[in-house]
């Protein structure tokens, strides 16, 4: 019955919506860029954080929700999913990730994001307010499905609120990175349980079966070929400020000119130290800015990463170490290596069916070393900066916009409850499928 | 080269203390409540736990100040400890082979899930089979053999399996229809699954009476019988009508966990656990009356069509139905951290911490009918403990200690402490193996995961 009444009170909320002025009154406030605040007010309007202060008093009109001995946080954004192109993972129908070719820079995973996708109920429910979705696909073109050649280039990655709708109302940055696979030279037999074989694999078809000669000569030919690429997009750029004559638009290039102009960084999936370092040789070569992509392994590569400035996006912290005899917490202490090391870094989960542990996934992290806060940043303003929408997101300060939960505790423990949230401003439900499907078996007799 | 490094692991043998006293710990029974007092082990066993305890003279302390102590976590449902596939796909009924004929003691898995608290595993044969593979419950004891490993006394048991991956089969192209008569295995529908396990226990009952009559007439003191065939297909199957062998069945919608219940019904025999029962919150009332126990994932959801409507508050609304259940790994990585997925079900439906506790400890040892050895902290079970830092609920908490038997089978000091003393062994072998192979320097250097880089 109590459930009852919230969904009906929820949708009540969903219908009244975006304009509304809310005042979040007598909290505990942790911006996550300053220090926690006891019994103060946060002021919503027009979708943006307009005041915060111990002292607010709500004008005319303003629905006050009360929160004494409740918590504000920003909403937690997670670097890397595929929320909103795939529904039912083994279902290829469903799923919308990794479309075919070598080179598709052009591709926008934004206009594939399906707003009614099932998904983003169940992840917004547990505080995660914005994510990032890729086009992803590994090795193969055709995804995990297959099929296809290898794929360097996938396409566009979008900053996207858990919430609209449509796509467009969602959209925080279309072309948020550009998604490249970087070639590898492995055989190895990745982690199992760590990861999402659309995000980059790190295989280069027939190396298991050949000789690490020809693996490298594989792996050589692989970045001459992106090079080319490159080359290409460069002597477009060149011909298009040239206004030549003959010039002909294309889309592929057209696409890759912010990367070119350093406006739009490369998500560059690379795990093992050695294609990372080369990666970052490539990016220094071809003077882009790049992202690294899940990382398995950090040794020196963490020193070069600080020194060049370039953040990572650390994979599942819960995962098996890489080979037999790698210390068992491997990965639980990849993060606080990369803290170490003093590499900018945030959390990704790769993937859509635990989206919604993202905070859990920093939470272990904690466990092995990584100061909380570090942790919590991970999960709000270092992905905010990274991917260039800290003016807007990642914190609670005023002007940002107003991406909000409101917990009765820790939120990187399980065991605490979203009790409010708020997406650009608007009180959103905290209902989905799953909830209704609790509400309706509950009450069978 | 990675045989080698394990038996250097192996000698790193277990700390045989016969007495052990864990000192000033939060003790976390599960059956007999939470209080800040010791627990103490002599030859394997739980002889004592309170808050003041007679401590033997000679007996090793373990000083747990500001820690946790809880039973050894159980998965009921892991693919660890096999050599080789988990799957004897061939036939759509597999119950002449046996999980125990494969158990692979060297697998590191074993010793990764013993860091993660897990002390005793249910391992299962895969699920590509509407009656699958027999199997047995083990415990971690890293460092024995294949024999060592197994739960001595514990009833066995044999896996079965519905919906989408015993129909795979019998859909060799993936689509609706696409098998030829030639390629095809039957079943290729939930409607198939049930007429193959019916057939089976048809054959089996038959088999049994067959059995009975001769045992009777043996009883009744005839001599010169001729016993029947022995069938070991069948043999399995009639241990399961006697009671004498549990059924693990994977299942995920309500609709085909309601007919495997129905089937077990008229043949008259009882199962034991539905694993992942993702849909088992619909149809609750109907496992509860049956008697199954439910073995469940905390929040996967929407891997395939049939996990579509896995709910997180699926644990929760079968317990509150009176079903036993516990929560499973079916994940070597998902198994280290069952505590916190235990804890999902305090998030998703309110469970208490004790109740949430009991997912993973006494719940599954009751489903497979080794309560009276382990899943809580009781004088006379076996000394099986974990030991954490921080409440073992929460998300913060980190393995320390854990004892199987009353040995000291993980230490997370001595992990850490010896990881150097470690990487210079591995060196040297590596340096050594280079030496004896001039022409293939390099190879082995990353002792990957089964060798694929080589």
């Amino acid at each position: 019955m109590k459930l009852a009444a919230m969904v009906l009170g929820c949708a009540a909320l969903a219908a009244a919506a975006s304009n509304e002025t809310i005042l979040i009154h007598n909290a505990d406030v942790y911006p996550v860029t300053g220090a926690p605040m006891k019994g103060v007010s946060v002021l919503i309007q027009d979708g943006k954080i307009a005041d915060i202060g111990a002292k607010l008093v709500p004008g005319k009109g303003v629905r006050v929700v009360e929160a004494k001995g409740l918590r504000v946080y920003p909403g937690m954004l997670d670097s890397a999913t595929e929320l909103g192109l795939s529904e039912i993972s083994a279902v290829r129908e469903t799923v919308d990730t990794g479309e075919l070719g070598e080179f598709m820079p052009q591709l926008k995973a934004l206009v594939a994001v399906n707003p009614e996708s099932e998904h983003f109920g169940v992840v917004r429910v547990n505080g995660i307010t914005s994510v990032m979705t890729f086009p992803s696909s590994g090795g193969g073109g055709g995804g995990r499905f297959g099929g296809g050649e290898r794929q360097f280039i996938s396409g566009q990655a979008a900053l996207i609120h858990t919430d609209g709708w449509t796509w467009e109302d969602m959209e925080i940055n279309r072309s948020a990175a550009m998604h490249l696979i970087f070639p590898a030279i492995a055989g190895r037999g990745g982690r199992g349980g760590g990861g999402n074989p659309d995000f980059g694999p790190d295989l280069i078809p027939g190396a298991a079966g050949g000789s690490y000669t020809q693996a490298r000569r594989t792996y050589e030919q692989q970045i001459a070929h992106l090079s080319e690429f490159f080359d290409d997009a460069r002597k477009y750029q060149k011909a298009r400020a040239a206004n030549l004559p003959g010039f002909v638009h294309d889309l592929k290039f057209e696409a890759m000119l912010p990367v070119l102009d350093r406006k739009v960084p490369m998500a560059v999936s690379a795990s093992r130290a050695s294609s990372i370092h080369d990666a970052i040789a490539f990016a220094e070569k071809q003077n882009i800015k790049i992202v690294i992509l899940q990382p398995r392994e950090l040794g020196k590569v963490g020193e070069e990463l600080k020194a060049k400035n370039i953040p990572v996006i650390l994979g599942r912290v819960l995962a098996l170490p890489e080979t037999e005899d790698s210390p068992y917490d491997e990965a639980f202490t990849l993060p606080l290596e990369a803290y170490k090391a003093g590499v900018k870094f945030a959390f990704g989960t790769f993937d859509n069916e635990f989206v919604r542990n993202l905070p859990y996934q920093a939470a272990t992290a904690v466990a092995f070393g990584l100061p909380y806060e570090e942790a919590l940043k991970a999960i709000t303003i270092n992905p905010a900066q990274i991917w260039g929408a800290a003016d807007k997101l990642g914190s609670v300060e005023k002007g940002k916009i107003a991406d909000l939960m409101v917990t009765d505790g820790d939120p990187l423990e399980i065991q605490t409850q979203v009790k409010h949230l708020y997406i650009h401003g608007k009180e959103v439900a905290l209902t989905n499928k799953q909830t209704r499907l609790y509400e309706k078996y509950s009450s069978r007799q | 080269m990675t045989k080698l490094l394990l038996a250097a692991l192996a000698a790193l043998a277990p700390l045989c203390a016969e007495t052990i006293v864990i000192q000033n710990a939060n003790v976390m029974t599960v059956t007999k409540g939470t209080f800040k007092g010791s627990v103490v082990i002599k030859d394997g066993k739980i002889i004592e736990a309170g808050e003041k305890v007679t401590v033997p003279e000679g007996a090793t302390k373990i000083d747990a100040s500001n820690q946790y102590v809880i039973p050894g976590i159980i998965d009921c449902h892991s693919h660890i400890a096999v050599d080789g596939g988990v799957n004897e796909g061939s036939v759509s009924v597999s119950s002449m082979v046996n999980i125990r004929d494969v158990l692979n003691p060297e697998d590191i898995a074993i010793y990764r899930a013993l860091a993660g608290g897990v002390t005793t595993a249910n391992i299962l044969h895969g699920s590509a089979n509407p009656i699958g593979g027999c199997t047995l419950p083990i415990k971690l004891r890293w460092g024995k053999d294949a024999e060592g490993l197994v739960f001595e006394g514990a009833t066995p048991g044999i896996k079965f399996a519905l919906g989408e991956n015993p129909k795979r089969a019998g859909n060799p192209q993936g689509g609706r229809g696409a098998g030829t008569a030639v390629q095809a295995r039957y079943p290729a529908t939930r409607m198939g699954v049930e007429d193959v396990i019916r057939e089976a226990f048809n054959e089996a009952k038959a088999y049994k009476a067959e059995w009975d009559a001769y045992d009777a007439k043996v009883a009744r003191g005839e001599h010169g019988l001729i016993p029947p065939r022995v069938d070991l297909k069948l043999q399995a199957l009639k241990e399961v009508l006697e009671g004498k062998r549990f059924v693990h069945a994977h299942c995920y919608r309500s609709d085909e966990i309601l007919m495997l219940l129905r089937v077990a019904d008229d043949y008259g025999f009882k199962i034991r656990t539905l694993q992942h029962v993702l849909e088992g919150y619909k149809v609750a009332n109907e496992i509860a009356a049956h008697g199954a126990g439910a073995s469940t994932f905390s929040d996967w959801w929407s891997y395939k069509v049939e996990a579509f409507d896995a709910i997180p508050y699926n644990t929760a609304l079968m317990a509150k139905r009176g079903i036993i259940v516990s929560v499973n790994s079916d994940d070597a990585e998902l198994m280290r951290h069952l505590n916190t997925e235990a804890a999902k079900a305090m998030k998703y439906g309110g469970l208490t911490e004790n109740e949430a506790l009991a997912l993973v400890t006494i719940n599954p040892a009751k489903q497979l009918g080794i309560e009276n050895r382990v899943g809580s902290i009781e004088t006379g079970k076996d000394a099986d403990l974990v030991i954490y830092d921080k409440p073992p609920l929460s998300d913060y908490a980190k393995v320390q200690k854990v004892l199987i038997d009353g040995k000291v089978y993980f230490d997370r000091d001595n992990e850490v402490s010896g990881r150097a003393a470690k990487q210079a062994e591995k060196q040297k072998l590596i340096d050594k193996e280079k030496q004896s192979q001039p022409g293939r320097g390099g190879r082995g250097g990353r002792g990957g995961q089964g060798g694929q880089a080589q």
